[in-house]
């Protein structure tokens, strides 16, 4: 009834104001958060599932959060456009805002039935750096409001094997977004890299590269033909090389700590697709912190054996203190694990 | 105007800091959220004070706002438990810089008790960091765990039951660790890569080793040097290690009062050391492969000198150790050298000085090759002038905190 209710409101609403207000780029600058996410004015609708003029996006390869469904959206103010880098991030004007919701479907064969909101990330460029926010939607799904110092949420799903899985979801506090967004010190994006978004997306007027579509609509500038970019590869696409689909995976899922002006740099181990140093990569490597976080194994990745490495086994285990990452998951992502245990299975044994 | 501007700034800057506030947390419901806002709130000047009282957390606590004091009523008065603690790596994470933790106790957390990373001026004083079911492979690695910090400084803490290094300090600069105790862990006080550490009053016991300098491969900040030990009691170390395989600590034999492995310019001096089965003091090289052309694997000026000495090494567990002990006639001299004096690719002069003996000096040509060694035994070792490090000065302002 309250949603027939609030259905009805808005259907009303849209009807008094065909035309949306545009995004609140005053709300989105301002010093402080706003209180709820509907005060940036990002969607047209109050449960969020109508993005109001926003870009959706896709990665080639994503950070793994307990089989979460994320919907991407990138906001740029009117004009500015975001230039390219083929390092890194984009470079993009203040006033971009990357907005990543999460979700579950009841069941994830069905991704389009009976979708529950759960959170609503923002990363805000602000004149001074960028911002990391995170709103929570409420049961009704009819409001989301800030929450800085985190959550647990009970999430029940039925998986794609068809097994019901339940889950106490976290949705981080605002350090632990910086944990990850960061490069020394400094927050930072970690997905919209040129190479990640370097792939297609199924636009509604169609599907089109990434890149190519951004620079046709004024959003980017300074892009070369995205046959002329790098490209990470789709981690889960079996037509790609078994390394570059292994190295993507464990760049875009531990290189936000593991690279060197990251949070983990005191662990010499480093995850990022630009590290070649074997050593640097885990192979041989003890552990230097990691506590019985090495279950007993000697060396981050043993060529050959997955069951001897340390890298596997930390990616496997759920428990706090052992399990790695050790924020954004809580449950094991078997297909991740599957393909980083190939990986190493296929290193030749030194 | 300009200065007119400069000095408007200063004032608010002033006015700032004359509104310090104190952030006042109490036990209850939701002590998870109300902590995690308080450190999220707390401005540059302010106290977070959490009353005494017992705090079930089920998530690791962070702090990144600099110029803040996290203060309990006592060690044993306020609690953070994190028996249940569902997610993060630490209890407490630390990322700001001019931060103390003070005056609280930590219990059962799943990683690491009290973690700082990147911290300049970081305290931690008057705290307990305990695993409540004792030693245990399963308890977290590290008890207080600054790293890639300057200006640290460890008072009066007490860790328990870490299955790494109760107290440990990596990759950081300008350490002072004193009047802390160390106890059930599998080493008691760890100094890791670091540069210019002062390690003094302490007590390390009932650990498997008691206090360990050391220097590894393959990280961002390498080649560890200027390492004092002094007036500490090194006694009775005697908890079987219990590290998980893998870790570096997992190779020190049960029974260890101090160990050196690689690491440069480390002075040993006016310590009390016994009852250690293994030895009172183990001078060793790295002996894993590795793959780092910067590294140095060899200890070497080291000093050992005025030392109280009681029993030790009657059981030495490493191994080959009982069958070299029955040759000594039953008992190992209390200091022990692998006695490996170079290395390919590296440069550095091997000087160690012992005039506390005797010395078990191993001869061995190259690290780990224990079948090649021709044991001796010294009265003294060396007679090189190796200058002790400066004492380590904290800021001011620091300093004053552990005074």
């Amino acid at each position: 009834m309250k949603r027939l209710v609030a259905a009805l409101a808005a259907v009303m609403c849209l009807g008094a104001a065909p035309t949306p207000a545009p995004v609140a780029l005053d709300a989105l600058l301002a010093e402080a958060p706003a209180p709820k996410l509907s005060d940036y004015r990002l969607f047209r609708d109050a449960g969020g599932r109508a993005p109001n003029g926003l870009t959706p996006y896709g990665l080639n390869t994503p950070l793994f959060t307990d089989y979460a469904e994320k919907h991407r959206f990138l906001y740029l103010p009117p004009g500015a456009k975001a230039a390219y880098r083929a390092d890194g991030v984009l470079d993009f004007p203040v006033g971009a805002t990357l907005v990543k919701t999460f979700a579950y479907p009841a069941d994830l064969r069905r991704p389009d039935q009976k979708v529950r909101y759960l959170e609503t990330r923002l990363l805000i460029h602000k004149r001074e750096g960028w911002a990391a926010l995170t709103y929570v939607w409420n049961e009704d799904q009819t409001e989301a409001v800030l929450k800085r110092a985190g959550a647990r949420i009970d999430v029940s799903f039925v998986d794609a094997h068809g097994q019901a899985r339940r889950i106490d979801y976290a949705v981080p506090n605002q350090n632990q977004c910086k944990e990850c967004h960061q490069l020394d010190k400094t927050l930072s994006p970690i997905g919209p890299k040129a190479r990640n978004l370097n792939g297609t997306y199924a636009y509604a007027g169609g599907a089109e590269n990434q890149l190519a579509h951004w620079s046709r609509l004024g959003l980017l500038a300074g892009a070369p033909k995205p046959d002329k970019a790098l490209r990470t590869a789709r981690w889960d696409d079996p037509a790609e090389p078994l390394e570059a689909r292994a190295r993507a995976y464990l760049d875009v899922n531990c290189a936000h700590c593991h690279n060197p002006r990251g949070v983990a740099s005191n662990s010499g181990l480093f995850l990022n697709l630009e590290e070649t140093r074997a050593a640097a990569l885990g192979v041989g490597k003890g552990p230097v912190a990691a506590g019985r976080g090495s279950g007993g194994l000697k060396v981050g990745i043993e060529p050959g054996h997955p069951e001897q490495s340390i890298l596997a086994y930390r990616m496997a285990s759920d428990e706090p203190g052992v399990m790695m990452p050790e924020l954004g998951r809580t449950i094991t992502h078997e297909e991740g694990l599957a393909l980083v245990r190939a990986y190493i299975a296929g290193m030749k044994p030194q | 105007m300009m200065r007119l501007t400069t000095a408007l700034l200063a004032a608010t800057m002033l006015g700032g800091a004359a509104q310090a506030k104190t952030i006042a947390v109490a036990p209850g419901p939701d002590a998870q959220e109300r902590i995690q806002t308080a450190l999220l709130d707390a401005k540059p000047g302010d106290t977070v004070q959490l009353a005494a009282g017992r705090y079930e957390l089920s998530d690791g606590l962070s702090l990144d706002v600099d110029d803040v004091t996290v203060k309990g009523a006592g060690p044993d008065a306020t609690v953070l438990s994190f028996k249940g603690q569902k997610g993060a790596g630490e209890g407490l994470l630390v990322t700001s810089d001019r931060v103390t933790v003070r005056d609280l106790g930590v219990e059962d957390t799943r990683g690491d008790g009290v973690k700082s990373k990147a911290s300049d001026q970081i305290s931690f004083i008057n705290l307990r960091v305990e695993w409540t079911g004792g030693p245990n492979e399963k308890n977290g690695a590290y008890g207080v765990y600054p790293v890639s910090s300057t200006n640290v400084l460890i008072d009066k803490v007490v860790v328990k039951g870490a299955s790494d290094a109760g107290i440990y300090v990596g990759q950081s600069k300008n350490i002072v660790v004193k009047n802390s105790r160390a106890e059930f862990n599998v080493a008691g006080i760890e100094i890791e890569n670091s540069m210019n550490a002062d390690v003094f009053d302490n007590v390390a016991t009932h650990n498997a080793g008691g206090i360990l300098v050391f220097d590894l491969p393959n990280l961002p900040q390498m080649g560890g040097h200027s390492t004092r030990l002094f007036r500490n009691k090194v006694v009775q170390n005697d908890t079987a290690n219990f590290a998980p395989k893998g870790n570096i600590v997992a190779q020190v034999p049960t029974g260890t009062g101090v160990m050196i492995m690689a690491n440069r310019n480390v002075h040993v001096f006016e310590n009390e050391i016994a009852e250690n089965q293994t030895a009172a003091v183990m001078l060793v090289s790295y002996v894993q492969k590795f793959d780092d052309k910067t590294y140095n694997p060899l200890p070497r000026d080291i000093v050992v000198r005025d030392n109280k000495l009681g029993r030790n090494g009657w059981d030495p567990k490493f191994d080959g150790g009982a069958v070299l002990a029955k040759m000594m006639g039953g008992t190992l001299p209390p200091v022990m050298w692998d006695g490996v004096t170079s290395f390919p690719g590296t440069s550095d002069p091997v000087r160690v000085v012992i005039s506390n003996g005797p010395i078990l000096n191993l001869n061995l040509p190259a690290p780990g090759a224990l079948l090649a060694a021709k044991p001796k035994v010294e009265p003294t070792l060396g007679d090189a002038k190796i200058a002790e490090p400066s004492p380590v000065v904290l800021p001011k302002r620091q300093a004053d905190l552990g005074a």
